[in-house]
């Protein structure tokens, strides 16, 4: 890890209060490095949807196991680690909810939403063995639009192709 | 902010006014037995004016397609009233957009459901 990376990381309980905690940490990280509001509802909505994610797909709502979230501030981008204690997925696997036949589907959006909103984003193998989402926004420039600001061109959230 | 739910009669139609976040845990909970809680009382017709409702995430969306479903299971009808650009902007990256019948107007709102 580059020596001007700031790391920080907690464990987090599996249960709902988690979610909520994971995002409001996330923002003050986001706000500090100097995002504007509409890349910080973005990164905190992400933040959220890894965390639901992790609490009820991948550890099942199973109180005994454990949501890792680790944020890292490099000069150039917010990374950003949900780590959960499930029997991890592959992206592959995971349903388009923009599919006629999905569109009124009760869940399912979560994984494209943290797609749509932030600039990176893949599912790994984590060390429990569990999904390890991944995902980073990269820091507005000084002085932009976007740094502290309403976001720019680039305010109302994209569709992917 | 947790989230609040009123409702109102206009006619054949119910108007829930609703304010706060609708995201996991209280929020969509209180959106289900409300709309449940209608259904129940054989109101058919519900109208959910989002205009005090500033966040939505995937739980949420998720309740507000259940509750979609709900009624038109029942032969009532759903619609949405003064979305904020970001729970407009979410309904149009989901597509629900296309999905619900969204208005600006409640007078228009009310008058669809004929």
């Amino acid at each position: 890890m580059a020596s001007d990376t700031k790391h920080l990381e907690m464990t987090l309980e599996t249960q709902v209060e988690s979610v909520n905690l994971a995002e409001e940490m996330c923002l003050r990280v986001a706000e500090a490095a100097g995002f504007g509001e509409d890349d910080c509802y973005r990164i905190g909505m992400s933040v959220r949807e890894g965390v639901i994610n992790a609490f009820h797909y991948g550890n099942q709502e199973r109180p005994e196991k454990k949501i890792h979230l680790a944020v890292d501030l490099t000069a150039d981008k917010m990374i950003i680690h949900v780590l959960d204690e499930g029997a991890g997925f592959k992206l592959i696997d995971v349903p388009d909810p923009l599919a006629e036949e999905n569109l009124l589907s009760t869940s399912g959006r979560g994984i494209f939403l943290m797609r749509a909103f932030m600039d990176e984003f893949d599912v790994v193998s984590g060390r429990t063995g569990g999904a390890e989402i991944v995902m980073s926004k990269k820091l507005p420039a000084p002085g932009s639009a976007s740094a502290n600001g309403q976001g720019g061109h680039n305010a109302t959230p994209q569709q992917e192709a | 902010m947790s989230l609040h739910a009123t409702h109102r009669d206009a006619g054949h139609v119910t108007v829930v006014d609703l304010s706060g976040r609708i995201t996991l845990g209280d929020g969509s909970a209180l959106l289900r037995t409300t709309i449940r809680g209608l259904l129940g009382e054989q109101r058919k017709l519900i109208l959910l004016n989002l205009a005090d409702v500033d966040y939505i995430d995937s739980s949420g969306i998720g309740e507000l397609v259940s509750g979609y479903t709900a009624v038109k299971n029942q032969s009532g009808d759903l619609k949405l009233l003064h979305l904020t650009k970001k729970v407009r902007d979410l309904l149009q990256i989901t597509k629900l957009y296309t999905v619900f019948d969204v208005f600006t107007d409640e007078g228009a709102a009310l008058r669809s459901f004929t």
